[in-house]
């Protein structure tokens, strides 16, 4: 590997690497400190660049294309306030474990620490908000810490990684070194197959159950299609009930007959009560966040807990368990899966008996009940019709963050994984339309929605200019209510209903604002008229702006208040304005 | 029972801490790259973890190893998280409780070490008490006038705060310590 053949240009390297690593799309924004760069793009047809409008829509289109696609996200950005937008993507992406490289420029290495022009220390700044980052000094190590970024941002627990490039660096010549030449970092080498033992006495603990329940999370969807298959299978042999975080919806079908529904804050009663009353949890591939587990003390307490996960410090975190089982879900489910079916001749789902009677029973409750009206749409209804339209299309989904977003979860039914994209973690308002961009230009011929509030949407709006530009026909379907309806919901229930700034005083024309840009505007405020106007939405195909006009004060049930276990769950029919005012006391609003 | 018969809460849930804190000394393998320690005390200072006392240094300069003591504080649970926490950094080879090994093998704790240096000034009969102190500490004078003399003093943390204390009233003037430096004992690598 010597003589010239290899000799490159630092932004030469940058490309080569790129599409030595497998990248066809990449989402960013030129400055300054990445135009020797842009103009290597420039000059080669490979590599397709999407040109965003803020450097925060380029990481959620990343986000939403590694999602959808399952490889790595690339986003491309310059020195200064590019790489400072960046940070609300990558600490998303880290909370959820998608897998990002971030490419950032430098001032040039000779004017680091000058306060130079568009200069940011952005290793400094990166460091806590991504899995690893690098800058980079010597054109010669370049292609082998670009190598090295793709391994590290997915392997492993997947995450987001900077890769920060002085100009310099990109102006000087150096040798490329092809990924299989590259060599890796020793230290970071993460265990992906599970200990044998650990897996027996999972699989044992869980033939002794009486009241056993399945837990699942984002990491089933991150390990790939397979360990979606095998969690199916797993259930099918099993037997047992299913539930699932935010983030692991799609991996285990909403239409499959052991599916609880979303279990948390805003999950299913019948998700809550198994999970409180349970013998043996097995969580898979998901990290007890305070969303899903509520009161600590009082989180399932009568359980033995099997934690199937690829980062060790997710296990014993927040709730310790009884057999954690390091390694990649897809991994592990496999010898579990084979496992069970060596034993099972012994198994008789029947001691489940009872355990379905009691989940029967919660399920009869009917969490998700709303009062329905002819005069104006639900906003749950809105998205039950969303759902009853779409769900024999090739469909992808993605949500900005607020009650609309918990309204999705409870309503769409999810059949496949990496169809649902959604900020979890972090909660970022503005992340789903961004998103939405970046799963259409992975899958051009596919439906793709972002669920919206309107306030969430106006955070990323400028994005519109960019799916117009690339004829990208993404859908925005707001469930316009004209509120912060999530902040609003919080106030009422912890301030006493002092609805301090969560009501938006003026509100764009969303119709007009769609056709500002050159989308399509469609407004609909009539429940009759709701399905009329979802289908005249899904058949343009152009991007379109729906707004959907629903019931203002509607809020978003059942609900596990914070502090509170999961059998103590605010239930819709008891949620009278009364009890929601009252649902917690001043003890209690003096704590946050 | 539902919430609102029996309301307290908040947005968050804040637990009470019911395990006692423990000292733990960590020993931490990394490669000696740029920024592997603002990895490491960023790691400390987000997540709120104690820093008791922290040490570094290259070990092994052909295969760029430096080797990170620290000393923290926290609850079990709190720490076997800081310890998984470690693992996760990508320069970092391999984390070590010397503490909770030390235990293991039936001892109270690794052998941990600390260096000071402790510039004591004055003149008369208060340098000969100063010297006869210095003596029984075994600390070694590195430099001195008429009027000052530097110790060199090396020990458990213990015996330095002990040698800093008594120096106090016989002209203390500076104090300089390298934190702690550990090991485990018996024939056992890390």
């Amino acid at each position: 590997m010597s003589g010239t053949e290899n000799q490159m240009t630092g932004a030469e390297i940058v490309l080569q690497a790129l599409k030595d690593n497998g990248v066809e799309h990449i989402f960013g924004y030129p400055g300054g400190a990445v135009l020797p760069i842009y103009d290597e793009i420039f000059q080669q047809d490979d590599i397709e660049h999407i040109l965003v409008r803020h450097e925060q829509g380029a990481g959620h289109m990343a986000e939403g294309y590694a999602r959808s696609t399952g490889k790595v996200g690339v986003m491309l950005v310059t020195s200064g306030p590019g790489a400072t937008n960046a940070v609300t993507p990558l600490q998303d992406a880290l909370m959820d474990s998608i897998p990002l490289v971030c490419l950032t420029g430098q001032v040039p290495t000779t004017l680091i620490g000058s306060d130079a022009f568009q200069e940011c220390d952005t290793v400094g700044i990166t460091r806590p908000c991504t899995k690893h980052n690098w800058l980079v000094k010597d054109v010669n190590d370049l292609a082998r810490i670009i190598h090295e970024a793709f391994r590290v941002a997915q392997s492993g627990r997947p995450g987001p990684v900077v890769v920060d490039i002085p100009k310099d660096v990109q102006f000087a010549t150096g040798t490329y070194t092809p990924p299989s030449a590259a060599p890796a970092q020793k230290s970071y080498q993460p265990k992906v197959s599970g200990d044998a033992r650990a897996i027996e006495a999972a699989v044992s603990l869980m033939k002794g159950a009486r009241r056993p329940i399945i837990y699942s999370g984002g990491g089933v969807v991150n390990s790939g299609p397979e360990a979606s298959r095998l969690l199916r299978e797993l259930v099918e042999i099993t037997g047992f009930p299913i539930t699932s975080t935010l983030m692991g919806l799609g991996a285990y079908p909403a239409s499959g007959k052991n599916w609880l529904g979303m279990l948390g804050m805003h999950g299913s009663y019948e998700a809550n009560m198994a999970m409180h009353d349970c013998d043996v949890m097995v969580c898979i591939g998901a990290r007890f966040d305070d969303r899903i587990t509520g009161r600590l003390n009082a989180f399932s307490p009568n359980s033995k807990k099997i934690h199937i996960d690829i980062d060790p410090s997710s296990i014993n975190k927040n709730v310790r368990v009884d057999v954690p089982i390091l390694g990649d879900v897809g991994n592990v489910l496999e010898d579990m899966v084979r496992l069970w079916r060596a034993g099972a001749k012994d198994y008789d789902k029947a001691v489940q008996g009872d355990w379905w009677t009691s989940i029967a029973k919660w399920r009869a409750r009917n969490s998700f009940a709303y009062k329905h009206s002819d005069d104006v749409i639900m906003p749950q209804y809105a998205i039950q019709r969303l759902y009853e339209l779409t769900k024999d299309r090739d469909t992808y989904i993605t949500t900005e963050v607020g009650q609309h977003q918990m309204w999705a979860a409870q309503f769409f039914g999810f059949e496949q994984p990496n169809r649902w994209m959604t900020s979890g973690g972090l909660g970022t308002m503005g992340y789903g339309f961004p998103a939405a961009i970046g799963v259409q230009v992975a899958h051009r011929d596919s439906l793709v929605i972002d669920i919206a509030g309107d306030a969430s949407i106006q955070m990323c709006i400028q994005e519109m200019s960019c799916a117009v530009q690339y004829n990208l026909p993404v859908k925005i379907f707001i469930l316009n209510n004209q509120y912060m309806g999530m902040v609003r919901q919080w106030q009422q229930l912890l301030h006493g209903n002092r609805l301090s700034n969560s009501y938006t005083e003026a509100m764009p024309d969303f119709v007009k604002l769609a056709e500002a840009y050159g989308g399509v505007g469609i407004a609909c405020d009539k429940p009759g008229d709701l399905d009329g106007a979802i289908q005249e939405m899904i058949d343009v195909k152009r991007p379109v702006i729906f707004d959907c006009r629903v019931a203002n004060l509607a809020n978003c049930f059942p609900m596990i208040p914070s502090g509170k276990a999961h059998n103590e769950m605010l239930l819709p029919d008891e949620a009278t304005d009364e009890a929601v005012a009252n649902a917690i006391d001043a003890k209690g609003r003096q704590l946050v | 029972m539902n919430a609102h018969l029996q309301p307290t809460g908040s947005a968050y849930f804040i637990a009470k801490e019911t395990q006692v804190a423990e000292s733990h000394t960590l020993s931490v393998l990394v490669d000696n790259e740029p920024g592997v320690l603002a990895r490491v005390i960023g790691l400390f200072s987000g997540r709120g973890y104690n820093i008791e006392s922290l040490t570094v240094s290259e070990t092994e300069h052909e295969s760029h190893l430096s080797r990170i003591t620290i000393v923290t504080r926290g609850t079990p649970s709190v720490l076997e998280q800081i310890k998984s926490q470690l693992e996760r950094i990508v320069p970092v080879h391999r984390v070590v409780d010397l503490t909770v090994r030390a235990k293991t093998m039936g001892q109270e704790r690794p052998i941990e070490r600390e260096v000071a240096l402790v510039k004591v000034t004055g003149s008369g009969e208060m340098r000969a008490e100063t010297l006869r102190l210095a003596d029984a500490f075994h600390a070694k004078v590195v430099d001195a006038t008429v009027d000052h003399f530097i110790f060199e003093i090396t020990g458990k943390s213990s015996k330095v705060d002990q040698f800093v204390a008594v120096m106090k009233p016989l002209g203390l003037s500076e104090v300089c310590r390298t934190g702690i430096a550990a090991m485990n004992r018996g024939p056992q690598g890390m």
